[in-house]
């Protein structure tokens, strides 16, 4: 058993090492020395506290949509419509600030009821994709997907409609809210420890929630037989309903964060793709929530770490996508590789 | 050796095993113990092997009152029984099973033993190699080698319980022949069924015991009706069941209708009792899976009603049925019965009653491990499902049911198996049924329907046949229904409508 653990190590080392060698030759080709390009990513992400303090900004979300997928992929489930559900937890966070601003609440009210709003978004936005998928029968991919547009369309019609900046209308955002309604940050950076400490907490709930519990159990078995399960007594459908609802609760409390940590205001792009990234981070984890915080952690640098990109070597900041891409298509190549090697024994 | 029962009593808890049983066999016999499941022949049988001590009564050879301690004291008295499992050590060879069980002296005196064990394999005609591992035998050849070291033993009474479970058609004429010429030797031979055709194809003389009674006698000519009517307390005719439950009803379906997109049954009336064992037979696709799995809940019936243990579920789902003690197994175990990927330990756990939020992974470890000893399933708590092979997999199904059920519904209980689990499987739920446990069965091997069942309903193109008593049917009587051959007129039938 250990050293098969060895094995699987090395084969993983090995995915790396090809996914590191493959982005190399797409640099060559656009025609960027590659060493260069990965020390610049390093640069971007370390070289600074600012640096430092984007890098766990853009962790926090990423935890939660990471959670998040654990628990549909848990259920057997390919959430895609979770951007959709951070986008409509942006969006009710954000109504839920407009509404509240200039109440007499308190700014830490305000906050805590904008988190719930948007908690509610997320979840309601799942809940559409269970309903299409338990009870019309449509795959919760195509759902998820239509719903996602619907999502943004909607945000965006929200951000130059009703919700458009006094004046103008534009599709860069809403107005800035005040900063007594931003999330308390560590002085003079944009790092908040409250959002951390929720995608955190999450992301703790969520290991051992499958890990230890009755319902992380009945959740898996649903996933992997939902027929033997229900013969074993899981009221099946209701569980595929609780993964959604989950999963949009952490999409929403995502949504929130950006909202309120990141961007203090509703964009079409608020979901920054954390959604899509948290399904790549649990594909590279092979869906085992003990890896999820470190690996969510290195996904959130080079994203960060890529903004240098543009300005130093004239590349596309994309290049770190195209590095997280590559990177969980040779990990599950590899892996696929390595059952065949082994079951032919 | 002549072997006389007098007034033997056994009773367990509430129930007369036996009340007051007197039988006398003379030497040279084969005599016939009939009755149906329950009616006290097994407990008899382990009285004179010295499984178990009597209550009350006497036991004689040859006119001398003994009492029998143990199995091993039965041997050394001259009683050996052949049981439904055969009891041998299957990683040993042949001819080491043969030694086994020989009193005294540690030199074994390998040849003599094997030139004994070829001149009595010779003179049955029995082809037995005596290198071969008891593990490849089949399970004729088993029971085989089991008389054969009962004989070498000295045994002079040898009991057979329900011996043509499980061997082929080839094998049992094998058998009979092989039971006849021990019968002319002066061998006393007790043959326990509740298998009418072979009772009257073999035996000299039967006793028929119904509920621990000794109900009758009776010698060649064999009349059938009249041994069914002493089995059962009336006559019985094909498309009759007996008056009533012994015990009560546990199932009662009344004029339940089921359909799917391609079949309708109609109007189906049946009760069942606890303890039965009823079976499904048919042409795949003849409608018994829809039946069976109408009782389990999972498909709603479109008329009637189902009533179990007193409670209407009509129309209630399957989780309602579970409730109330109704498991289901399906035919496909990888497909519906067990989740790929899981362990045996989370399967467990996930079959138990849940108790709180938390899962305790060492008290479900421990919980898995006792189960894997008592249903002799071949793996550990940490194997996933699919690593097991089939008959492991169906022994896990089963380690997973529920300790109390009311009604036990399989598809294909011992599809693909290997003889071995099969009886294994078989003597689990037979433990089931005499819990209270009644069981509906499906199946295609008309042997298995015959041999478990207490009763038959035959399905042909969604018409159902009246609950047939499984003792008065034989194979070629079932396979005509099967075929859609042969149905009696009845209330019962499905009418067109």
């Amino acid at each position: 058993m250990k050293k098969n653990n060895w094995l699987n190590s090395g084969f993983q080392l090995g995915a790396v090492i090809l996914a590191l060698l493959f982005t190399s030759g797409v640099l060559l080709i656009a025609g960027a020395p590659p060493f260069q390009a990965y020390l610049y990513i390093i640069k971007g992400t370390f070289s600074s506290v600012a640096n430092i303090s984007n890098v766990l900004t853009a962790w926090a979300p990423l935890l939660l949509t990471t959670s998040g997928v654990l628990i549909t992929f848990a259920a057997g489930l390919w959430n895609i419509g979770i951007e959709g559900q951070i986008m409509v937890g942006a969006v009710f966070t954000t109504g839920a600030l407009r509404l509240l601003q200039n109440s007499p609440l308190s700014p830490g009210w305000i906050l805590v009821i904008g988190f719930l709003a948007g908690a509610l978004g997320g979840a309601l936005w799942a809940s559409l994709a269970g309903v299409l998928k338990t009870f019309g029968g449509v795959n919760e991919i195509f759902g998820g997907l239509g719903l996602n547009f619907v999502a943004t369309a909607f945000a965006l019609y929200l951000i130059i409609g009703p919700w458009k900046r006094p004046g103008i209308a534009s599709t860069s955002g809403t107005l800035i809210f005040p900063d007594r309604l931003w999330l308390p940050t560590l002085p003079k950076v944009a790092f908040s420890p409250w959002a951390l400490g929720l995608g955190i907490l999450i992301v703790i709930l969520v290991y051992f929630l499958l890990r230890g519990t009755q319902f992380g159990l009945r959740l898996k078995a649903v996933g992997r037989n939902a027929k033997a399960a229900f013969l074993m007594g899981v009221p099946t459908w209701q569980y595929s309903m609780f993964a959604f609802v989950l999963c949009g609760i952490f999409a929403g409390l995502a949504g929130a964060i950006q909202v309120t940590s990141v961007y203090h205001r509703l964009t079409p792009a608020i979901s920054s793709g954390y959604g899509f990234l948290a399904l790549m981070v649990a594909m590279l984890i092979n869906y085992q929530a003990v890896w999820a915080a470190p690996v969510a952690l290195f996904f959130a640098a080079l994203n960060i770490g890529g903004i240098q990109l543009p300005i130093v070597l004239k590349l596309d900041s994309s290049l770190s996508g195209v590095l997280q891409g590559i990177l969980v298509l040779f990990v599950l190549l590899v892996e696929g590789a390595r059952q065949r090697l082994f079951k032919k024994r | 050796m002549n072997v006389e029962l007098i007034d033997i009593h056994k009773t367990f808890g509430a129930v007369h095993a036996n009340a007051g049983i007197n039988i006398k066999i003379p030497a040279g016999t084969i005599q016939g113990i009939l009755g149906e499941n329950g009616a006290g022949k097994s407990t008899l049988m382990k009285i004179l092997s010295g499984f178990i001590q009597p209550d009350g009564g006497e036991i004689l050879l040859d006119g001398h009152p003994v009492l029998i301690h143990s199995p091993a004291d039965a041997i050394r008295q001259g009683v050996g029984m052949l049981h439904q499992d055969p009891l041998d050590f299957p990683p040993m060879r042949v001819i080491e099973n043969f030694t086994l069980g020989r009193p005294g002296g540690l030199l074994t005196g390998q040849a003599e033993v094997l030139r004994d064990f070829k001149q009595l394999a010779g003179q049955f005609g029995f082809l037995l190699d005596p290198e071969a591992y008891v593990d490849s035998l089949t399970v004729g050849e088993r029971q085989q080698l089991e008389i054969l070291r009962l004989i070498w033993l000295g045994a002079r009474v040898m009991i057979f319980d329900e011996p043509t479970t499980g061997i082929s058609a080839q094998q049992k004429v094998h058998l009979f022949n092989a039971l006849r010429l021990l019968a002319r030797q002066g061998m006393t031979l007790l043959f326990v069924s509740h298998k009418l055709e072979d009772v009257e194809g073999l035996c000299d003389r039967v006793v028929v015991l119904r509920q621990g009674h000794l109900i009758g006698e009776a010698k060649p000519p064999y009349i059938t009706r009249q041994l069914v009517t002493m089995m059962f307390g009336k006559e019985i005719t094909l498309g009759e069941r007996p008056a009533g439950c012994a015990s009560d009803v546990i199932l009662s379906l009344r004029k339940m209708e089921v359909e799917d997109y391609r079949m309708h049954i109609d109007e189906t009336n049946l009760e069942v009792c606890r303890g039965e064992v009823i079976g499904l037979a048919g042409m795949e696709g003849s409608g018994q899976n829809l039946f069976l799995r109408a009782v389990a809940g999972m498909l709603r019936t479109v008329g009637g009603r189902v009533v179990l243990d007193g409670h209407d579920l009509t129309g209630r789902n399957y989780h309602i049925y579970k409730q109330n003690g109704v498991a289901f197994l399906p035919a496909s175990r990888l497909e519906e019965g067990l989740v790929t990927g899981l362990n045996l330990t989370e399967h467990v756990i996930l079959a138990e009653e849940t108790t709180g939020f938390f899962i305790n992974w060492e008290k479900g470890r421990l919980l898995t491990q006792e189960r894997i000893t008592e249903f002799n399933v071949k793996g550990t708590p940490a194997n996933t499902v699919e690593s097991l092979s089939g008959g492991n997999q169906q022994r896990a199904l089963l380690a997973l049911l529920r300790r109390q059920l009311a009604l036990l519904l399989l598809e294909h209980p011992t599809r693909g198996l290997d003889i071995e689990s099969t009886i294994y499987i078989w003597n689990k739920l037979k433990e089931r049924c005499q819990k209270g446990t009644a069981i509906l069965f499906v199946s295609t091997d008309l042997e298995e329907i015959l041999q478990y069942s207490d009763r038959v309903l035959v399905f042909f193109s969604g018409k159902v046949t009246p609950p047939l008593e499984a003792a008065t049917l034989t194979t070629e009587k079932l396979g005509e229904l099967i075929g859609g051959k042969g149905w009696p007129e009845s209330k019962n039938e499905g009418k067109p409508s």
